[in-house]
Formats: C-alpha cells, structure tokens, sequence
C-alpha cells in the first residue's frame, strides 16, 4: 500500500478512486488528478512507482489543499464567522443548523443526541 | 442563490452617502439605520452603526472581516433566553442577545 502525503494509504484500487480517500479529494478530483500527472487512472495504486507516487504527491500538494491544510481551512472559516458575531457565526457557536433549517423538530445531526425535557406534551395529540 | 453580480452589491445609497460626507469630515459618529440589508462595503470598515433588530438600535462596530455581509447579520431579531429550569423557576440569567 504506497502512502501519499504522509497518512493516507490508498488500497488495492483503481488509481482515481484510491485518490478519493484522501481528505478533500473526490472521485471527480481524483481522475483529473490522474490526468493532469499523466497517469492512467486504471492501473491499481499498487503498481505505482516510487517517482509516480512522488510525482503525485508534488502535484496535489501544490495545485490542491487536502488533508490538514483543508481542514485547516475550513476551521479557520468557521472561526471567523464565529469572531464576527455574525448570524451565521452564532448558529456555528451554539452548534444549531446554520442554514434556516426547522429546529423544532429534526437537526439531530447539530444538535446530537435527545434531551428529553419533562412536561412537554407528545407531539401527536397536541392541537 | 446570490444576488447577480451585474447589479453589484446591494449598499443602502443614503447610508453610503452619509459614509462618505464622514469620510470627508473626518467624523466617526454612528449611524442609526433601519437597513439591514445593506450589504457592507470596504468604505464602511471603522464605521458605527445602530441597526435596528425590530425593537431597539444594536451598536455594530464594522472590522474588516465583516465586508461582505449584511448589517442585518449583525443585529440578531430573536432572543432565546433558555428554557424554564423547574428547579430554579424565573432565573435572572438570560443568554446573551
């Protein structure tokens, strides 16, 4: 299994779609990467050659943030819609939807697991 | 979903105008508005404004990192004050606005 930028170690699969498991590389991305290195995207990242995988590395590196530097990225966005004070920045803060989803019911994903709150009438039979 | 960028940036044209009779003044007073969908140009950043929530005028000091939003976004209009606790029914604390 080669390793490409560090941590990732894409498997016994075809070249674009080992790509894609890299943070912040897709199916779509991982075929133009092929094609801009010149590689074919069919051949299995086992048999990928020390320089290819270099020469891979190299490119993704600099023409795309993936991994760390992406998520990095993504963070420091957040985080200034956060310092704002900004609408958005609030939901962010209080890890509501930030989107205008309904929050009476749903947006379990934000707001994680139920907290039951006593007294509050079955949804069903209220009016 | 965005605004078509042959129109540009919606900027309240009154406010605008007042930024830059300030801007040749030199004066930095705050400007009470009811605009918030005025989107915020570079011009504005330093400016005060009292944007309007729907009940009172929020103070908005605009940094450079709020170009491009509205001063709407600045001015939240619900306030969530949590919900009853049954132990200690009517607590003073309320979330901040």
């Amino acid at each position: 299994m080669p390793r490409l930028l560090g941590v990732d170690i894409p498997a016994n699969k075809r070249l674009e779609i080992s790509l894609a498991y890299l943070y912040g590389v897709g199916r779509p991305l991982g075929a133009k990467i092929c094609k801009e290195v010149g590689i074919d995207g069919g051949i299995r990242a086992r048999d990928l050659t020390e320089e290819q995988v270099a020469l891979l590395a190299n490119h993704i590196q600099k023409n795309y943030a993936v991994e760390g530097q992406l998520r990095r990225q993504i963070a420091a966005n957040i985080g200034r819609l956060r310092d704002i004070g900004c609408y958005r920045g609030i939901r962010h803060r209080r890890s509501l939807p930030v989107r205008g989803q309904r929050t009476r019911t749903n947006s379990r994903t934000r707001k994680g697991p139920r907290k039951t709150v006593a007294g509050k009438k079955a949804v069903k039979g209220v009016k | 979903m965005g605004r078509s960028i042959k129109k540009g940036p919606f900027v309240e044209p009154k406010l605008a105008k007042k930024v830059a009779k300030m801007a040749k003044t030199g004066k930095r007073d705050p400007i009470t508005t009811w605009s918030r969908r005025c989107t915020i140009p570079p011009d504005f950043i330093g400016h005060v404004f009292m944007v309007h929530n729907g009940r009172m005028h929020l103070k908005v000091q605009v940094t450079e990192d709020m170009v491009g939003h509205k001063l709407g976004e600045f001015a939240p209009t619900r306030v969530f004050r949590g919900h009853t606790n049954k132990k200690e029914e009517a607590k003073p604390g309320a979330v901040p606005s």
